[in-house]
């Protein structure tokens, strides 16, 4: 049991140093775009000394490293800084979008990874029939198409024609959780037909892969039906491949619904995201992308840990 | 025979009691091919096989590679790997036609009447599941006992067949038991769910032969005990004479010979069944070890990198020029580190290692490209250590080139020569490895061997993967080149008959210790150390009765 607990302690070390890394880049990144949140503040006319002045007042005249260190400490006790724009805390306004974005992010994955799933599991069980080259094409349709299209396709008929949940989706406060789930409808039914493919597409061949392990024609030869073939000697032999591609696209809902939510106008981390980047607002920036950063790494942590403790040579050592 | 009431034979009724539980009519199986030059087209696997097998009796079917009796066996449970399919003739199991069944019929043959035990249990049980839970699957699927009645069942069966702690052992996974266990343990899955007829597929050729000696006892045991009648198959006649009532010869598909089991290994009929039964009857003149040896390693102590148990320990050993050193010993004896050693892939951690006289570098990129040609490898597995895009001619032409400069006509020239040598001719210097057959391939790669000229080859279970007859040839040709060339031959294997046949001198290895070492005669003789004696006496003897006797003295 030690030798999983070690791997485990391993993993979350290399999480943790890879945030690290990660806030670095942010921080060097949004340092070396030509001139500073003071230009931009004051725009092109400013004169020199308005500059000087204001970058003194902000501390933007004190050394990178200290300003680094500075910001982190600040978002370690949970201080994001505040935005230039409007000088609100980011904490504060982040907050609320954040938990907006995981809603939807979370009820298009409640639909989404046992709809791939279980897909993926009918068409190995019809593999290279009917079944399986539909689900297959369907999928692969929705995966071509970009994002925006299938949204508006939603919209048109969905909510226009046949006028069964809105087309903009108006989250608020006092919003009971049905009133919720019946805002988010639409955003949440394009995302799921976005990350649908590649899950099920990968279970189907990461199954396929272990079908044609000796033990499974043991199974066969034992008189199983084909479903329980499928089901209970493949599927948990094809954990860890599934896991990390539902994890990298559970990744990809947190972090890749910029465009959903534009279209939907959802009070989201997107939205939030790209008003800011347009008015150079870097805090903001900086603090949004290391929080897409930390929901990448520790989705894909999660996934690791998954493979971990599913493969039972790891779980129970000779 | 042993007449056994089975109670799964109760909901099928009276269809045929009185008749033999198998009966296979005149048998073909075909598969259909893709190959990439010409159009799919059909071809037979076995043709016009027939035989009858009565309830409680068990017919071996041997045959080589290709023969078609794992085919055969499989085509008993109405099932085909890779295409394979039933194009004519009859499988009547207990009176009933199987080989047109539907899936759903067949469901309730498989597991039920008919179990199955694989060649390789370690890829056979699926790794995620305890092994209790797959042994007693198809019982419970079959409804024919509750979950507790099975466990206790899988459990008596565990017993039944020798395991350790046959209350425990069922919780372990695949990856915790050992290969003979977990033979072992698939046989008592085949038992579990009391079926009529088990097909055991080669249950015994993966395994050591101080290990084999044991699962055929624990096999015979639970055959006798139970009453179930078998096809066991094995390309090992000396295996399958210990089980089997009665014996078929399988050859291309087609049987050659069908007897009793005494008939078959003492008076064989047909010219390919005595070859069968006289393989190995090399004669192999002992020669005395020259003054000073051409390889001597001395006191080698061997560890992998990150760990600390000594793989070998103080092992040292001499061969002479000219001659053949033969390393026996089982799986993990330290056999092959020891090749590793000699070669330069590990530097040992402690003794020396002397070659002509001179000090051999430890590590391979200290070694001159002088000494690196003196010592050649030819290893197990010939289809792998060949790059399938070269041809026949590059293969061996490549160390011409590298040792000696020879280019142009000239290596054709001297391709051509070895390939004459390896007694395959100018024809196939154009072919790849994928045209060419098991012992084809392995004598490629003793051509490519012997085109660097050493001194000295290191032969790694050379002829394991290969059927006896072609491992026979390989052995002739390998002694040939030998007394031709005067190349020495470091011979690792397991197989003592091989040992027999072409050593000067032995050394058994014993979990990385040399437990004897001498020339051949003085190896061979009595008193022998408890090990060689147990190593000697688990090799099966082709005569009736041999593992019975066995099983006798050693209270198996």
């Amino acid at each position: 049991m030690s030798y999983i607990l070690t791997l485990l302690a391993k993993r979350l070390a290399i999480s943790a140093l890879l945030l690290l890394a990660v806030s670095a880049l942010i921080f060097a990144g949004t340092e070396i775009l030509p001139g500073d949140v003071a230009q931009s503040v004051l725009g092109q006319s400013a004169t020199p000394e308005a500059l000087a002045n204001l970058r003194r007042d902000m501390g933007l005249d004190e050394p990178a490293l200290s300003r680094y260190f500075g910001w982190l400490g600040g978002i370690v006790q949970g201080d994001l800084g505040t935005a230039l724009t409007n000088g609100t805390d980011i904490a504060d306004a982040i907050g609320k979008r954040l938990y907006n974005t995981v809603f939807l992010a979370s009820t298009a994955a409640v639909v989404a990874v046992p709809l791939a799933i279980s897909l993926g599991l009918l068409a190995v069980l019809y593999k290279n029939r009917w079944p399986d080259k539909l689900i297959s094409g369907t999928t692969l349709a929705f995966i071509s198409l970009p994002e925006f299209f299938i949204g508006y396709l939603l919209i048109y008929f969905v909510a226009v024609q046949l006028g069964w949940f809105p087309s903009v989706a108006t989250v608020y406060d006092s919003m009971t959780f049905a009133e919720r789930l019946n805002a988010v409808a639409l955003p949440a039914a394009t995302l799921t037909l976005v990350v649908l493919a590649h899950m099920m597409r990968m279970t189907r061949a990461a199954i396929l892969n272990v079908m044609q392990s000796a033990y499974i024609e043991t199974a066969e030869l034992k008189g199983l039906s084909a479903f329980r073939i499928v089901a209970k000697h493949a599927l948990p032999n094809a954990i860890a491949p599934i896991v990390n591609v539902v994890m990298l696209n559970l990744a990809y809902l947190v972090v890749g619904v910029v465009v959903v939510e534009v279209i939907f106008v959802y009070p989201g981390m997107g939205q939030y995201l790209v008003d800011h980047v347009s008015k150079r607002d870097v805090p903001v920036v900086q603090a949004c992308g290391l929080i897409f950063a930390t929901f990448y790494i520790g989705l894909n942590m999660i996934a690791d840990i998954i493979s971990i403790v599913a493969n039972p040579r790891i779980r129970h050592p000779r | 025979m042993a007449s056994n009431t089975n109670s799964t034979d109760v909901s099928k009724g009276a269809t045929g009691t009185a008749g033999p539980l198998l009966h296979i009519r005149n048998l073909q199986l075909s598969a259909t091919v893709y190959p990439d030059d010409a159009k799919p087209h059909t071809v037979t696997i076995v043709d016009d096989v027939s035989f009858t097998l009565a309830r409680g009796q068990v017919l071996g079917l041997i045959g080589e590679s290709g023969a078609g009796k794992s085919t055969i066996g499989l085509a008993a449970m109405a099932y085909g790997r890779g295409g394979v399919h039933i194009s004519g003739g009859e499988v009547l199991l207990d009176g009933v036609d199987i080989s047109g069944a539907s899936r759903r019929e067949l469901r309730k043959v498989r597991g039920r009447q008919v179990c199955y035990v694989s060649q390789s249990a370690a890829a056979g049980f699926n790794p995620a599941h305890r092994l209790i839970d797959q042994v007693v699957e198809s019982t419970l699927l079959n409804r024919t006992a509750t979950a507790k009645e099975a466990r206790a069942r899988a459990i008596a069966l565990f017993d039944t067949l020798g395991l350790p702690n046959p209350q425990n052992i069922g919780n372990r996974y695949p990856h915790q038991v050992s290969g003979g266990q977990l033979q072992r343990v698939m046989t008592a899955m085949a038992l579990c769910s009391e079926p009529d007829l088990i097909v055991f597929d080669e249950p015994t050729t993966a395994l050591d032969v101080t290990t084999q000696i044991e699962v055929l006892a624990a096999i015979k045991r639970a055959i006798r005990k139970t009453g179930v009648a078998a096809l066991y198959i094995s390309h090992d006649l000396a295996v399958v004479a210990q089980v089997s009532d009665e014996i078929m010869v399988l050859k291309n598909g087609k049987t050659v010979e069908h007897e009793d089991t005494r008939s078959i290994i003492e008076t064989p009929k047909e010219t390919y069944t005595q070859d069968l039964v006289n393989v190995r009857s090399i004669e192999h003149q002992e020669k005395p070890p020259a003054d000073t040896p051409l390889l001597k390693v001395d006191g080698i102590t061997a560890i992998y990198p990150g760990t600390d148990v000594a793989v070998l320990s103080d092992v040292s050993i001499e061969l002479s020029a000219g001659q053949t050193l033969a390393v026996v010993g089982e799986s993990g004896s330290g056999k092959s580190t020891l090749a590793r050693v000699i070669t330069g892939l590990l530097p040992p951690a402690k003794g020396s290692l002397t070659f002509n006289g001179q000090a051999l570098p430890p590590e391979l990129k200290q070694r001159s490209r002088e000494e690196l040609r003196e010592l050649q490898m030819i290893y197990q597995m010939a289809d792998v250590a060949m790059n399938p895009r070269h041809t026949v001619s590059t293969i061996i032409g490549r160390p011409l080139t590298y040792y000696f400069n020879i280019r142009g006509r000239e290596r054709k020239q001297r391709v051509a020569e070895l390939l004459d040598a390896i007694e395959m001719g100018e024809g196939f210097a154009d072919r790849y490895p994928a045209e060419l057959s098991g012992g084809q391939k392995q004598r490629v790669c003793i051509a490519r061997a012997l085109a660097a000229k050493p001194s000295l080859i290191i032969c790694d279970e050379v002829t394991s993967a290969l059927d006896p007859l072609v491992a026979d040839g390989i052995l002739k040709l390998l002694l040939e080149l030998q007394s031709r060339e005067n190349v020495a031959y470091l011979f690792i294997t397991h197989d003592l008959a091989t040992v027999k046949a072409i050593a000067d001198s032995i050394a058994v290895m014993h979990r990385g210790k040399r437990v004897r070492y001498g020339v051949k005669s003085d190896v061979l003789t009595p008193p022998f150390d408890d090990y060689t004696q147990l190593l000697l006496s688990s090799v099966p003897q082709m005569k009736a009765g041999w593992l019975d006797q066995a099983i006798v003295e050693r209270g198996l």
